[in-house]
């Protein structure tokens, strides 16, 4: 039995990002990298019709890399969900109609038209009716139109407080309900995804990354990211403290508004008019990182609409906000 | 301590961005390592989870500043820092109500990435920290310094050791408070030493710390020079766990058939034990066939060697089947394969474990059906004594045999985390009831095997002209049960079938004369009325099983014997209103007045069928309408021929 540890240490490592067990020991990286990726195949194992979302952020950039490597040499078995606001920043969409083309990945786009109608937008409404209309009903909608049964989330531990505790299986009730009295326990490698007729899971294959994580694997292995996350010059405009892009004509300017090109960055992306951007001049991905390890806040102060209080977190999720 | 300069926490990075390339690589080689934090109350498990992540700076300065002012706003510990407020979170959640199993948290110094299981709750302390550990790699345990070993402390021991944790660190906190002397805490390390002995734990290290002034958690401190070992942080930054599982024979239970075109099979799978290579020869068992690795798939292209913690896909050289469920492991040190196994349970779920209860088993990625024998004994975990018991609540350690439905492949949990370990998942909740880890197989008592015969069931059926099947009839007491089965047998007998009828009472005065009422004999009760049905239907009869069975799971394990369309349940429902109205043995009322306990829709449950294949209501039915309905479904379903 010795003798094949010394063979494994004794083998060279092939240098540079990705070179994963080769020095005889799995890095950090890799161990994370491992499970995420055991984690999606048991789904796919174990579930009727899965589906992962995807917000087109830096976390789903993450995600759809694990999965086009979980299943390679095949496609991942499931389409991608876009639950769409209408409200994301122009060069989102532009990068998600590329890449998803470029991987050959199957895209659903959902939009509550119901909320179109209406015509609820974060300006008109406010953040709390926007995001409730437009992105907790708009899931449920999309996930029972399709009768998906299990939904991948981006969503990690170390987002805040409330998620710390949460399951990496996390159950649904069929009106979608989350009830954080009857999650089940968690242990070793072995999940349990069965479910009754009518409930659905969601999925957290990145519960255990960190922010810091994401990008380091970013780096690794070198996947695009929608270009906000770069610092460039943009327009924009500053509300209660908030760096707010003028990202199209929808948004109203107020008295003597006026935007100012400024050289910023998205730490978070999501509906243009409830995203922060941060000034920075990092533009490259080891400059961002090198931001990140000297930053002093944390991600979530770039969301509007996560600056209410942890508990209110909780109940969102309890509504079936993801 | 109290106050924060720049400089204190400009640690993280030390150079400028010329360095940049140097810090992703040192990223890049970052390991891992997963530890569970277990203390007792006010032991300082916040003070030490909040220190550690204060002094490796995993705290953002919006953190900061709220645990600054809450820190001055309780005052507990004057002008510095209040650790113990940062993880306080979870209190409020507790009071929410909640069900807070493991909370983990992360932080890293320039070695490693650290994610801490703190398994809070009380109540529920066996539970939470048996889910923290099982995926820990070393386990920290708290002991105040003024209080010494207690009893939690050995029961947290044992649990460390039975989940197999490799690591202990034993930190003896609140230092300061016994004026950092040598004595006490070298009389602490015997204390805890003894305790080793006799849970055989491995390897133990023992460190005086302070959590609150910060001595010996990340550097030495000056107030205990005596000390000559390793800090806790340089403890658990150099403990060896990358390669623990690499030594060991492969190991790759498979996950997924991957089949990309119509000339690839791969299998998916984490290798959870030793390595792999192309041109390595392997078995996959449970079924025995042997083929050699062909290629080791990646998007990355082929690897040389897969070890263990990779996700990888594999090919083999000979077509040969493997499915999800099966293990590919190493040809010459191949996993047991069983279906009778010892185990130690740790039950996770408010219903007991009942004997004779089935529940589903999760080992690796495969899913079979478990029947519960007798429990062996239950520990106590504080005295390590073993204590008779049959069945195990909430909370409850026990060793008992499972009868699984189809071999699995395993090992020994002692040898092998991953192979060796199951969840008990429960069959009409899915709720995950309860967590294992397999001692050993057991060879089947006295070997039984089925006899062949060579009158099998149909030749018998057909020398009787009929097609046997089971009636099974549940309902509450005064139902009208007895009734149907007796107006249902009748009109089958007039028809000329050969029939039979098991009923409650009956039974209960000859073949279950030993069971009594509780949760526990009833299980027992249904399982061997199932069993006997079972044996009649294979003689070839028509059998009526008439019988309260109140519970779920025990109708859904009477099903599961025998085939489809052959079992047939009958839900004579009448509201305790009604049913206790008619109370025809007087029962009701005894159980009333108290005289009779444990009954059925008094003061035991009866949990209604979801899917019976025929609902009788008799508040509204007649006797004669409701049998001809029970009759009417048989030949419906083709095992009566139509009306005669
Ligand atoms: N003197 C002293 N007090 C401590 C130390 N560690 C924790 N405490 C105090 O002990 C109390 C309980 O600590 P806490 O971290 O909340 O314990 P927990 O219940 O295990 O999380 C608090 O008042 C802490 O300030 C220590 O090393 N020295």
């Amino acid at each position: 039995m010795l003798d094949k540890v010394h063979q494994v240490s004794g083998l060279e490592a092939n240098g540079g990002p990705g070179s994963y067990g080769l020095n005889g020991y799995l890095s950090h990286l890799d161990r994370l990298e491992a499970e995420s990726i055991h984690i999606m195949r048991e789904v796919v194992a174990e579930a009727a019709k899965p589906v992962m979302l995807y917000s087109i952020g830096k976390d789903s950039a993450v995600m759809v890399d694990l999965a086009m490597r979980a299943f390679h040499p095949a496609k991942p078995p499931f389409p991608l969900l876009h639950v769409d606001t209408t409200w994301k920043f122009r060069e989102m969409y532009a990068f998600r109609d590329r890449i998803t083309a470029e991987l050959g990945l199957d895209l659903l786009v959902y939009v509550n038209q119901e909320g179109v109608a209406m015509g609820v937008g974060p300006f008109t409404h406010g953040s709390e009716v926007h995001t409730d209309v437009m992105k907790t009903q708009a899931l449920k909608q999309a996930l029972d139109q399709y009768g998906f049964d299990v939904a991948f989330g981006g969503a990690r531990r170390d987002e805040e407080r409330s998620r710390a505790k949460e399951r990496i299986f996390s159950f649904r009730t069929a009106q979608h309900t989350w009830d954080p009295k009857n999650q089940r326990p968690e242990l070793w490698r072995l999940f349990n995804a069965r479910k009754r007729k009518g409930e659905s899971i969601r999925v957290f294959p990145l519960s255990n990354w960190t922010e810091l994580d994401v990008w380091l694997y970013i780096y690794r292995r070198q996947i695009p990211i929608v270009p906000l996350y770069l610092a460039a010059e943009r327009p924009v405009v500053e509300r209660d403290g908030t760096l707010i892009m003028v990202d199209d004509d929808r948004m109203p300017l107020q008295n003597g508004e006026q935007p100012a090109m400024r050289k910023v960055r998205f730490r978070t992306l999501g509906c243009y008019p409830l995203t922060g951007a941060i000034e920075s001049n990092a533009d490259t991905l080891p400059a961002i990182i090198q931001e990140m390890l000297l930053t002093t806040s944390s991600e979530r102060q770039g969301r509007v609409i996560d600056h209410d209080s942890s508990a209110s977190m909780e109940r969102k999720k309890r509504e079936g906000y993801f | 301590m109290s106050t924060l300069s720049d400089a204190d926490r400009s640690g993280r990075i030390e150079s400028g961005p010329s360095d940049i390339a140097e810090l992703l690589a040192a990223h890049e080689h970052k390991s891992l390592l997963r530890m569970l934090l277990c203390g007792s109350v006010d032991d300082g498990k916040s003070t030490l989870i909040g220190r550690l992540l204060y002094e490796t700076q995993a705290l953002y300065t919006d953190q900061l500043a709220a645990l600054e002012a809450d820190s001055r706003r309780s005052g507990t510990q004057g002008d510095e820092l209040d650790f113990a407020l940062l993880t306080d979170g979870l209190a409020a959640e507790r009071e929410q109500g909640i069900t807070i199993d493991v909370a983990y948290r992360h932080f890293s110094t320039e070695r490693r990435h650290f994610i801490v299981a703190d398994a809070p709750g009380h109540e529920q302390y066996t539970r939470n920290m048996v889910t923290g550990a099982s995926t820990a790699d070393c386990a920290v345990i708290l002991i105040d310094a003024r209080k010494g070993v207690l009893r939690q402390t050995r029961r947290h021991s044992y649990l460390v050791s039975m989940l197999g944790i490799p690591h202990v660190v034993v930190a003896v906190n609140k230092m300061d408070q016994v004026d950092y002397s040598q004595e006490r805490f070298a009389e602490i390390e015997r204390d805890y030493l003894d305790v080793t002995e006799r849970i055989k734990l491995q390897d133990v290290t023992c460190i005086p710390v302070s959590a609150l002034r910060g001595e010996n958690v990340l550097v030495h401190g000056e107030r205990t020079p005596w000390y000559q070992g390793p800090s806790l942080m340089e403890y658990l930054e150099n403990i060896e766990v990358e390669r623990s599982m690499i030594g060991s024979p492969f190991r790759m239970p498979v996950q997924w058939v991957n089949r990309a075109s119509s000339d690839f099979r791969g299998f998916a799978g984490t290798v959870v034990s030793g390595a792999v290579r192309p041109g390595d020869e392997i078995v996959v068992a449970p079924s025995g066939s042997r083929s050699r690795v062909e290629r080791i798939v990646t998007q990355d292209g082929d690897l040389p060697v897969a070890i263990a913690g990779q996700a990888v896909t594999l090919t083999l050289g000979e077509e040969i089947d493997a499915s999800r469920g099966d293990v590919i492991a190493a040809s010459d040190e191949p996993p047991g394969v069983t279906d009778l196994i010892q185990a130690t349970i740790v039950w996770m779920h408010q219903e007991p474990m009942l004997r004779g209860r089935s529940y589903l088993i999760r080992v690796g990625s495969r899913t079979a059906t478990a029947t519960v024998a007798p429990l062996k004994y239950k520990l106590n975990v504080d005295s390590l004594e073993h204590v008779a018991a049959t069945k195990l609540e909430l909370n409850e350690i026990g060793v008992c045999d499972l009868e699984l439905s189809a071999p699995v492949a395993f090992d020994p949990y002692r040898e092998n985390r991953d192979t060796g370990a199951f969840i008990l998942i429960d069959r009409i909740t899915n709720e995950t009831v309860g967590a294992g880890m397999i001692e050993f197989a057991l060879r089947r008592a006295q070997n039984i095997r089925w006899q062949e015969v060579a009158v099998d069931r149909s030749a018998r059926a057909a020398a009787m002209h009929q097609i046997p099947c089971v009636l099974w009839l549940t309902g509450l007491s005064g139902a009208g049960k007895s009734t149907i089965a007796n107006r249902v047998e009748a009109e089958l007998h007039r028809r000329g079938h050969h029939t039979y009828m098991l009923d409650g009472d009956n039974v209960r005065h000859g073949l279950n004369r030993d069971l009594g009422f509780t949760d526990a004999d009833r299980v027992e009760n249904i399982r061997r009325v199932a069993e006997v049905a079972k044996l009649m239907m294979d003689a070839g009869l028509i059998v009526l099983v008439s019988f309260i069975s109140p519970f779920r799971s025990e109708r859904q394990m009477a099903r599961a014997l025998f085939d489809d369309g052959h079992f047939f349940e009958v839900f004579v429902d009448a509201p305790l209103a009604v049913a206790e109205q008619r109370d025809p043995k007087g029962l009701y009322k005894k159980a009333r007045r108290g005289e009779l306990r444990h009954f059925t829709g008094i003061d035991s449950p009866y949990e209604a069928p979801d899917n019976p294949e025929i609902r009788l209501d008799t508040s509204s039915l007649s006797a004669l309408d409701a049998s001809t309905a029970v009759l009417e479904l048989l030949e419906g379903r083709g095992v009566l021929p139509p009306g005669s």
